[in-house]
């Protein structure tokens, strides 16, 4: 018997549901051979949000140059390429429908597989990335369209144990940095206020039912503007960065709270933390503390995968790849996809 | 030689392959139905009908616009990936060119291809045929039909209007140019994808990477944005 010879797994994966248009080619599933981003914040910035025509004429005229960039980075050719994966929702639909046909144009033309990518399974999956996922693992998602707590017994499962009720924490960021004159995108700019400022005002920690992992942010972004406009209105100065640190308090014991009691039940190996408001220091030094004498290890990943890219897309991509998921030709975008339509079991 | 064209701007959706000088495979529908499911699929049928593969293409054209935004951004999208990644040339066509094409050939006049873009307003221009080849007399634009009528009546020959949309219009235009406007017939009214293939068959290729649609109007937001900044 000779020795099989075992080739590397090359997945391209193609990232546009929102705002950047990304392409990444990753090694194995874990071994990023390139990552490329062309960020549009620049033009949507002068809007205070991303418009959703502009995000996508954007997406057309940066798709071929950032799918070369990608492949003389990785340096291989599309022949080398075993699959395509792609972000086939949520998002902004105009958005993702750049990138599922550029990828099922790559499919046809190369007559490769074309594999289907949930952003949300994206976002967790950058963690693979970084270190090898254990199971099963808890996910904590918090970026500017989601706040969710997803559970996952094996790879290539997802189960949704908590979400939303209304707005995502990310979103909460944004309408709080606008009350506070701040430009857009707002997280980055409150977690830096908060740090100068201290919790000393008193904001509401929505917890839910007992026993609930759902969140709900839009009761503490209406306390913020009547904290603010009550103020305004007795001729009071509130300083901005207690405000700002108050804010960021509330958020950051609810999602550190709701974690670690979800750590708990599910008796998880890992609590990977996933989406761009990981990047936030006020969260990541709260989790860290939370969880320094857990026995479940915590892992997040660089600020670089933290926010949208493809590599993120292409590592799940690569377990979606080997589990046999495929798209055909009639691939559409899905702005309201659900992340638990790819589990095995579903699939049969 | 053989190319590939596809137009997805408004709603009818066409995919053609030529060989050399002969249409070989051509497909088009006139629904209201998702471009986005039917293109790549309409694509592959008319191949593996044809015995075409994709390393067989030498040539892509695409119509550009303008057009339903979404729609044009899909063609667009496959047209640019596809000619990119298998290093053939890429060239744009107007998809109101497109239209005329269909019906000026024979047509002793000027042909004005009507898209609708809603409140009285039409995506337009004019063309004729001159010794074989199709020409622009007047670039396409955004007009009001009320506009566009009174000019075209004082045209020296007759207009032919085409498209599927000159129906919400037809009034307009029989009232201000009477006898000078002539309407296509059902059966010439769908842009024809060969005709999209034959008038890219010997135009050079684009610039691929900065290749983008013609939309004619900027994004709303845009518009507002600059009105605001007082640069228009
Ligand atoms: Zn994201």
């Amino acid at each position: 018997m000779g020795e099989l010879m075992k080739r590397d797994q090359l997945i391209l994966g193609i990232e546009t549901s929102c705002d950047e248009t990304a392409v990444a080619i990753i090694k194995n599933g874990r071994e990023i051979s390139a990552n490329v981003v062309a960020s549009q914040i620049e033009s949507h910035k002068r809007f205070g949000g991303v418009v959703p025509e502009i995000a996508s004429r954007h997406h057309v005229e940066q798709i071929t140059i950032v799918l070369e960039e990608a492949l003389e980075k990785a340096n291989v050719t599309m022949a080398e390429i075993d699959a395509i994966a792609v972000t086939e929702g949520p998002g902004l639909v105009g958005a993702l429908l750049i990138g599922v046909n550029a990828a099922k144009a790559l499919a046809f033309a190369h007559q490769k597989p074309l594999v289907p990518v949930h952003h949300i399974a994206g976002h967790i999956y950058a963690n693979r990335l970084v270190t090898e996922l254990q199971f099963p693992l808890l996910a904590l998602v918090v970026s500017g369209g989601h706040t969710e707590l997803v559970y996952m017994k094996e790879h290539g499962h997802f189960e949704v144990i908590g979400e939303t009720r209304d707005d995502a924490a990310g979103e909460a960021y944004d309408k709080v940095a606008r009350v506070l004159n701040m430009p857009y995108p707002g997280g980055p700019h409150i977690d830096r206020l908060a740090h100068e400022g201290s919790p000393t005002i008193d904001l509401p920690r929505a917890w839910l039912e007992e026993g609930s992992y759902d969140f709900s942010f839009s009761g503490l972004k209406s306390a913020v503007i009547n904290t603010v406009h009550n103020a305004e209105q007795r001729g009071e100065t509130i300083a901005p960065e207690d405000l700002a640190a108050s804010f960021q308090a509330s958020v950051i014991d609810v999602l550190v709270k709701k974690t670690v009691d979800a750590v708990r039940e599910y008796r998880v190996k890992q609590v990977l933390v996933a989406g761009g408001v990981a990047a936030n220091k006020g969260l990541r030094s709260a989790l860290e503390e939370a969880f320094s004498r857990s026995n479940a290890d915590l892992v997040i990943p660089p600020l670089s995968l933290c926010t949208d890219n493809a590599a993120m897309i292409a590592a799940a991509g690569s377990v979606m790849f080997e589990k046999g998921i495929r798209a055909g030709m009639d691939l559409n975008a899905n702005p309201g996809l659900d992340i638990e339509i790819f589990n095995s079991e579903d699939l049969s | 030689m053989t190319i590939l064209a596809m137009d997805t701007s408004n709603n009818p959706l066409g995919v053609a392959l030529i060989n050399d000088n002969q249409v070989i495979g051509e497909y088009i529908t006139n629904l209201k139905k998702n471009h986005s499911v039917r293109i790549m699929p309409a694509i592959q049928t008319l191949m593996d009908d044809c015995e075409k593969s994709p390393a067989d293409l030498t040539k892509i054209v695409v119509a550009k616009g303008p057009g339903s935004y979404t729609g044009v951004r899909i063609g667009v999208t496959i047209a640019k990936t596809l000619a990119w990644s298998l290093k053939i040339p890429l060239v744009g066509i107007s998809s109101l060119e497109v239209l005329a094409a269909g019906a000026a050939r024979y047509f002793e006049g000027y042909v004005s291809p009507i898209v609708d873009a809603r409140r009285g307003q039409v995506y337009t221009g004019l063309y004729r045929f001159e010794n074989g080849r199709l020409t622009a007399v007047e670039p396409d634009q955004l007009v009001m039909a009320a506009d566009w009528a009174p000019k075209l009546a004082n045209m020296d020959q007759p207009v032919l209007f085409v498209g599927n949309d000159v129906i919400l219009h037809r009034s307009t235009f029989e009232e201000r140019m009477g006898a000078k406007g002539v309407f296509a017939n059902a059966t010439e009214q769908n842009p024809r994808p060969s005709e999209l293939a034959w008038l890219g068959k010997d135009m050079p290729g684009d610039d691929l990477h900065a290749f983008v649609p013609n939309y004619i109007r900027l994004a709303e937001a845009e518009a507002n944005w600059l009105e605001k900044q007082g640069k228009i």
